[in-house]
């Protein structure tokens, strides 16, 4: 019971008392009734160690609840709080105030995507995309009929995919994208280095269907390698090796 | 629903500060392809004008002889050396050449695709853009 009311009574988030401070501005819109966003810009004490998300956080703790912003996990795994941070997409979570070098740390919504409110942004459509190259191991059989049980597989074969496994569906990639940034048609970086993780999975039997889906007007042809994708990414996934890979299978280049 | 999407548009695609030279490098791409397709419209134009007989030809060919005709083809050269160049780094990539192998990353998970091989790539488009405009400078007003 005594550990109940001691968890209960723990700080929700470390008071910031250090000298250093920052000036942090924050994009606010709320498409139900503002005609444009506008900043509003608040002075936050920070250590070598708090974040963007900490500090937003801290504003709705002490200034203004309201601020609009999406999180979860705090540490770059659930793809909540992806958003433009000092004119780059990154997790808030995932940046830390003293590695941006600046006094001043603005806070923008993603671009590429339509705005909830404030920095929450809607993620319909990178969803969509994502189911769209059928996200899952295409083949006649299961492991509940085979009678191996389970889809062995070397580690040279996860290799081969395991990287593009790691993508947390944050959509910074989508919202660097230039081709994105015109054409909302297109399928996306997501979308396409999942379509990799699958076709390069030995377990997998659905390439075909994938290959067919992104060989689209909108689809893996709109996209020309600027790179930006994977410049963006905080975990690594490279979806613009992915995105070239895979249209190696289209050029005939792999098979 | 388009208002609503948010798209970044024309100015943000075109934008090259932010994400390195690769960026940088698609722009320039994009810019020279749209250059020299300006261009060759423009060259069927000027060389239909020989439908015009000797005068016309020559007329017409002394527009190019003036210090704004040298420094138009001076453009145009370096717009041709770099969309070959580059066009032939990009192809190789698009290929799935030069981008890396899959491999499990790890922090501060500097993307594989965004190598040296193609950092060399396009720096060499630059490079050789800028010398043979050099030298169309020099070739044409060093007479
Ligand atoms: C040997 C010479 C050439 C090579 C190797 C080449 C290669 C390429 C490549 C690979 C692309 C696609 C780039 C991307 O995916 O972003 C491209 C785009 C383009 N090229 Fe070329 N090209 C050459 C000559 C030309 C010429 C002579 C013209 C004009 C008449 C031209 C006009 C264009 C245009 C308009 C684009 C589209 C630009 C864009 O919207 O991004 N190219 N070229
Ligand atoms: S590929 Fe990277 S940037 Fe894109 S959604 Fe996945 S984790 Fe985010
Ligand atoms: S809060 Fe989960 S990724 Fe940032």
């Amino acid at each position: 019971m005594a550990q109940v009311s001691s968890i209960a009574d723990e700080q929700t988030s470390t008071p910031l008392s250090s000298s250093k401070s920052i000036t942090l501005k924050i994009a606010r819109y709320n498409p139900e009734h503002d005609e444009s966003s506008k900043f509003m810009e608040f002075s936050i004490p920070y250590e070598k160690w708090t974040t963007v998300l900490e500090a937003i956080l801290e504003v709705k703790k002490h200034f203004d609840h309201s601020v609009a912003v999406r999180y979860s996990c705090r540490q770059a795994t659930c793809g909540s709080c992806g958003m433009i941070i000092n004119g780059k997409p990154r997790l808030a979570c995932f940046t830390k105030i003293s590695e941006l070098n600046s006094d001043i740390v603005t806070v923008e919504p993603m671009n590429n995507f339509p705005i909830i409110r404030d920095l929450a942004v809607k993620f319909e459509r990178l969803f969509d995309s994502h189911q769209k190259i059928k996200p899952y191991l295409i083949r006649d059989d299961s492991e509940l009929e085979a009678d191996a049980k389970e889809f062995l597989q070397s580690p040279q074969e996860l290799e081969q995919y395991i990287q593009f496994a790691n993508c947390i569906k944050c959509g910074l990639c989508n919202s660097a994208c230039p081709t994105m940034a015109t054409d909302s048609s297109f399928v996306g970086p997501q979308a396409l280095a999942q379509a990799y993780r699958y076709v390069a999975d030995s377990r997998d039997k659905g390439k075909d269907s994938r290959l067919k889906i992104i060989d689209d007007s909108h689809g893996i042809w709109r996209c020309h390698f600027a790179g930006s994708c994977s410049q963006v990414c905080p975990k690594g996934v490279d979806p613009a090796m992915g995105i070239q890979l895979l249209r190696g299978y289209l050029l005939g280049f792999r098979s | 629903m388009t208002q609503d999407e948010r798209k970044e548009g024309i100015k943000g695609m075109a934008n090259p500060g932010r994400y390195g030279i690769e960026r940088v490098a698609y722009w320039l791409m994009r810019l020279s392809g749209l250059g020299l397709l300006g261009y060759f419209v423009a060259h069927i134009y000027e060389t239909s004008n020989i439908l015009r007989g000797q005068v016309g030809w020559d007329e017409f060919l002394d527009l190019t002889q003036t210090t704004e005709g040298h420094l138009f083809l001076t453009l145009v050269i370096g717009m041709c050396v770099f969309h070959t160049v580059n066009g032939i780094r990009v192809m190789l990539g698009h290929g799935g050449v030069g981008v890396g192998k899959p491999a499990r990353p790890d922090y501060p998970y500097d993307p594989a695709s965004q190598n040296y091989r193609h950092k060399i790539g396009i720096y060499s488009a630059i490079l050789l853009a800028a010398v043979a405009m050099m030298y169309g400078l020099a070739v044409m007003f060093g007479e």
